[in-house]
């Protein structure tokens, strides 16, 4: 039986209990969570979190989830923005402990079968759902279905770096340079390579590192209907 | 459900009467979120369909499409994502305009919308008809920015922006609902925001 047929379509509200909280980059905080009646989920989906006010006021948002299917808690990095009601409140006021409403998964597009040969190219917080993926292929013993190039500013910036190192993503940096590489976006010779025997790529990231990761992907030869895209933040 | 331990509101409670429950004012913003690669389509070589259970299937092109009557869509959006957007003014062509034109049969009731991209969304005939819908071009006396469905897009505000499908090229009628991609995707069927109709199951 394959993870198609046993992840959810129709999902309900629940509740997760934080069991680890840590901010792992400055902009950053990870939290695992119990969450109870939880369904299997696919890598790329996300999860609800709804936080209510005595007033019984209501904020909710999507985030998506860095753990795979096989892991007993559920995973989530969410950035912390500038004034967000959501994210200052997990990165400052949440505790271990603490229970929140949980809804998921949700999402049936930008996710990952665990058979077909992919890319990620994903930037910033944008590199969560390719842990998930990547997770996801180490536990099924075919880590070399799926290809990795993540973009961070520095490594200090860049969550999730070491594990994306271990697992043999190509990480690069756009304000960091390394003994082999001068700082600044990845180049069309950096991903042409990652490209061979690929039938899907999956782009996550902020809006404007969408726009250049669906440029480059094209430029390299990719044809649109092989990219799939999940992207985050505001224009103008 | 319980309280959240330590949260309390932080944002201003919106316009009375304006923002649907579980949404927030984004104020100046425009978050996109898109599924796909963003298309460049040129004006010169878009066009717009309408086909499927009507008498007679009718295309239009752009300066075919910039000659019909215009209006302009005064009012709100909300996005399933919970951001809605207040006093936005769009201006295209009433999916009346288009329909009037095509001539849907007695027995159509519902519309698959497609992008050029291969997106599709489905809805109730009855939710892009009387004046609830649009296909615009122009978005506060501007062109429609290509990452927001330009050059031009379906607009049906009264329903979460999912539905308002970007760089739309063609309305198909049917006798039966279908679901289009959202909604094959874990998305409502319908997607009304005032009654949260966000997710499969709710």
């Amino acid at each position: 039986m394959s993870i198609d047929d046993v992840a959810p379509t129709a999902t309900a509200w629940t509740t997760g209990r934080i069991i680890s909280k840590e901010l792992p980059t400055p902009a950053t905080v990870r939290l695992r969570l119990h969450v109870d009646d939880r369904m299997r989920h696919r890598p790329g989906q996300h999860y609800l979190l709804r936080l209510r006010a005595p007033d019984d006021y209501t904020a909710q948002r999507s985030y998506s989830v860095a753990s795979d299917d096989s892991d007993p808690l559920l995973e989530l990095l969410v950035e912390k923005l500038p004034g967000g009601e959501v994210s200052e409140f997990l990165a400052e006021v949440a505790e271990v402990g603490d229970v929140l409403e949980m809804r998921g998964p949700i999402g049936r597009w930008f996710t990952w079968d665990v058979r077909t040969p992919a890319l990620c190219l994903v930037g910033g917080t944008g590199v969560v759902p390719a842990i998930a993926m990547s997770r996801a292929a180490r536990h099924a013993g075919a880590p070399d279905l799926l290809r990795v190039l993540a973009v961070g500013r520095s490594p200090e910036e860049t969550p999730y770096d070491d594990e994306l190192r271990r697992f043999g993503a190509t990480v690069t940096y756009t304000r960091h340079a390394t003994g082999t590489r001068p700082a600044g976006p990845p180049s069309a010779a950096e991903l042409a390579p990652l490209l061979d025997g690929i039938e899907l790529a999956f782009v996550c990231g902020s809006s404007r590192f969408a726009g250049l990761a669906e440029a480059l992907l094209m430029e390299c030869g990719l044809s649109p209907s092989m990219i799939r895209v999940e992207q985050f933040g505001a224009t103008g | 459900m319980p309280v959240t331990r330590g949260f309390v509101r932080r944002r201003p409670d919106g316009p009375e009467g304006r923002l649907p429950p579980g949404q927030y004012d984004t104020g100046s913003g425009w978050p996109v979120l898109t599924a796909e690669a963003t298309p460049r389509i040129s004006p010169d070589t878009w066009k717009i369909t309408v086909d499927g259970l009507v008498d007679h299937p009718t295309s239009w092109t752009w300066d075919e499409v910039h000659q019909l009557s215009r209006s302009t869509y005064t009012g709100d959006i909300h996005c399933v994502t919970t951001w809605s957007k207040f006093d936005v003014a769009f201006t295209g062509v009433s999916v009346d305009v288009l329909l009037e034109a095509a001539t849907p049969r007695p027995e159509a009731a519902f519309v698959m919308a497609h992008s050029s991209t291969g997106y599709t969304t489905n809805l109730p005939l009855s939710d892009v008809t009387g004046g609830k819908a649009w296909v615009v071009w122009d978005h506060g006396g501007k062109p429609l920015a290509r990452e927001h469905g330009g050059p031009v897009r379906l607009l049906v505000p009264h329903l979460y922006f999912w539905k308002s499908a970007k760089w739309i090229s063609r309305l198909e009628l049917m006798a039966h609902d279908q679901p289009g991609f959202w909604e094959r995707n874990g998305y409502h069927d319908r997607g009304d925001p005032w009654l949260e109709q966000r997710y499969q199951g709710d």
